[in-house]
């Protein structure tokens, strides 16, 4: 698979996110915070407006979109920040550029953006390539 | 997240995959899978004393007959993120040492980071903290290093 510098890879991550799908995270997560699955909980004892999602949810929906393009086993590195939070109904797509490939490693920046285009994700990831 | 033992399994990577949307039909051969980027997250499942899972007779702060099933202050007080009504996890970072395979064992050791304070637009006075945990296989070898960022409001944040 070739990578090049000025790349970019865009991929829809989930459309309308449900709230089943937030319950399946935390199954295999182990993360059972009630503020992502208990609306009766996260409306009346910690105020949101409903659940929202694990931001490892998001972070593990973008490793996706950097896996479909440098392979399972080629990242080196992968982090970011949770710049806003994700609701179920929330259609999220991934943007990823391919920043430098020097010495076999790709340095790549990655975005996930909700509906609106308001960011939710922002990070930067390397990968073996 | 802290754990002993933490064995890497081929259903419960599909399951991972599956639970994050990602169709790559590596995680369904048992053969060829790898663990996904995040995976070692999951290591919550192994961690005795992970405060964000409902332990068997202890009391959970999740609603049951009331809205909670305890006082809203003796409820997530642990770890970098989550938390009980306003702690979030702020960033995560990850760095692959090796390729996480099923059938490898891994512990993971946690050790505290730094810890800030800054002043924000909407949550009032926010209160940072870093914890690190490296997992290493059955050799000792690094295998991820994993960075949690938490962060802890004084007032909700709902968009």
């Amino acid at each position: 698979m070739s990578v090049e510098a000025g790349q970019k890879h865009e991929v829809v991550l989930v459309e309308d996110l449900k709230r089943t799908q937030i319950v399946q995270y935390a199954g295999a997560s182990g993360d059972y915070n009630p503020l992502h699955t208990d609306e009766v909980f996260a409306t009346k004892v910690a105020g949101y407006p409903t659940v929202f999602a694990h931001g490892m949810l998001t972070m593990g929906m973008t490793g996706r979109a950097l896996t479909d393009l440098v392979g399972t086993a080629g990242l080196t590195r992968f982090g970011g920040r949770f710049t806003s939070q994700v609701w179920p109904g929330d259609t999220l797509t991934a943007r990823i550029t391919v920043e430098s490939v020097a010495d076999g490693i790709a340095e790549l920046t990655v975005s996930t953006v909700n509906q609106d285009g308001v960011e939710v994700f922002s990070g930067t990831a390397a990968a073996r390539v | 997240m802290a754990a002993e033992r933490f064995p890497i399994e081929w259903g419960h990577i599909l399951m991972f995959a599956r639970a994050v949307g990602d169709p790559n039909p590596v995680y369904e051969d048992p053969e060829r899978a790898v663990a996904p980027p995040t995976f070692t997250m999951a290591s919550a499942q192994f961690d005795p004393d992970y405060f964000l899972r409902p332990k068997i007779g202890k009391p959970w702060f999740g609603s049951g007959k009331e809205p909670t099933g305890i006082s809203r202050e003796s409820s997530g007080t642990g770890g970098g993120g989550g938390g009980g009504g306003t702690g979030l996890h702020a960033e995560q970072h990850f760095e692959y040492h090796k390729p996480l395979r099923p059938g490898m064992v891994l512990t993971a050791t946690q050790k505290p980071g730094r810890s800030w304070e800054k002043e924000g637009k909407r949550a009032g006075k926010l209160v940072f903290n870093e914890g690190i945990t490296e997992y290493r296989d059955e050799s000792g070898e690094l295998v991820v290093t994993a960075r949690m960022v938490g962060v802890r409001t004084e007032k909700v944040v709902g968009s």
